[in-house]
């Protein structure tokens, strides 16, 4: 019964990153079908890795000709932000299974931490929901890229602004944890660090470097806050 | 399908999906630390600001900073849409529609 529900309640909410998944998949299908591979070599890759930057990254670099452990390094380096999203998932992760927490675990993207963070602090959310989330994303990811290094190049690109919704998902899931002025600062403090190391240095590490920072002064900025109002009391 | 690709997508795979399980696997079977609680709960915040800005307002390889892309101009009445709406239904439904017209007509 409570698989039933979750099952139901995690595919409905999947749908912003589906239609997301579907524009980047065919798009990503496309390049690695013109890059050699075949359709099932791109659906391996979707279910082994799953992750999009770096499933694009790996491509031009094949293309380029490069050898095996570079990519896997560099894959490495793009996706270690994950680190950050499980860390903080854990919090609401108490008490589940060893074994349905690895599975969880694989299904952890930008997109379904986003909206299952969101859902575990204002909904009614469980862990059931949030795996059925990462697992309906999941397969959308693997059948769009499949779809797309078969035919993809028939679809219009841009159709019905589809290329924007991921970007909007993550705008209004942004307003969402503006809850009091300390997360506004820390949102400040990491927007702006975070755009003005994008263009300094290569690579995306400058999102692990601007959240760090970030939360960090969010912590120290907080802890002043309490002791100036203790200053105040006495 | 070559060796060599399996390899790869095992290398892959296995590199992306570490940092994925480790935080999971142990932060969530203990009692964290008040200050570390706190840093997690800031995680989001600072995470989607940083995803999200600079995929706004700058673009190519290497980036440059690009304040006249339609999707700095669609991002401002999206925002208004989530602030004033709540509702991540309308903001998704209405970016894209915006989306569309301003790449359409506008670009």
């Amino acid at each position: 019964m409570k698989w039933t529900t979750a099952i139901k309640e995690g595919i409905v909410a999947a749908w912003p990153i589906c239609l997301g998944y579907l524009a980047i998949g065919l798009a990503f299908g496309v390049i690695a079908q013109k890059a050699g591979l075949h359709p099932l070599e791109i659906g391996l890759m979707s279910l082994m890795v799953y992750a999009g930057s770096s499933q694009f990254i790996a491509i031009s670099m094949l293309a380029g000709g490069s050898a095996i452990l570079p990519i896997i390094v560099t894959t490495f380096m793009v996706n270690l932000r994950h680190f950050l999203m499980s860390s903080s998932l854990s919090m609401y992760l108490k008490s589940v299974h060893g074994g349905w927490l690895a599975l969880y675990a694989y299904g952890v993207t930008d997109e379904s931490f986003a909206l299952n963070l969101t859902r575990f602090r204002n909904d009614n959310w469980d862990w059931r929901r949030a795996l059925v989330l990462n697992h309906t994303t999941n397969l959308a990811w693997i059948v769009s890229t499949i779809a797309g290094g078969f035919g993809g190049q028939f679809i219009p690109r841009g159709a019905f602004g589809i290329d924007y919704a991921l970007i909007a998902m993550f705008i209004c899931l942004f307003v969402f944890q503006l809850r009091d002025s300390i997360y506004i600062v820390v949102a400040i403090i990491a927007g702006g660090l975070a755009v003005g190391l994008s263009l300094l240095i290569p690579g995306n590490s400058y999102i692990i470097i601007s959240s760090v920072i970030a939360a960090t002064t969010g912590v120290l900025f907080k802890k002043a806050q309490l002791s100036l109002r203790v200053e105040e009391k006495d | 399908m070559a060796a060599d690709y399996v390899l790869l997508l095992l290398g892959m795979g296995f590199v992306t999906y570490i940092p994925r399980l480790f935080p999971i696997l142990f932060l969530s079977q203990r009692e964290l630390p008040q200050w570390l609680v706190e840093w997690l709960d800031y995680i989001p915040a600072a995470i989607l600001s940083a995803l999200i800005f600079p995929a706004i307002v700058t673009s190519g390889e290497p980036r440059t900073f690009d304040i006249t892309r339609p999707e700095v101009l669609v991002a401002i009445p999206t925002f208004i849409v989530a602030f004033k709406t709540k509702s991540l239904a309308g903001t998704v439904i209405s970016g894209m529609f915006l989306y569309w017209l301003v790449e359409r007509f506008f670009f």
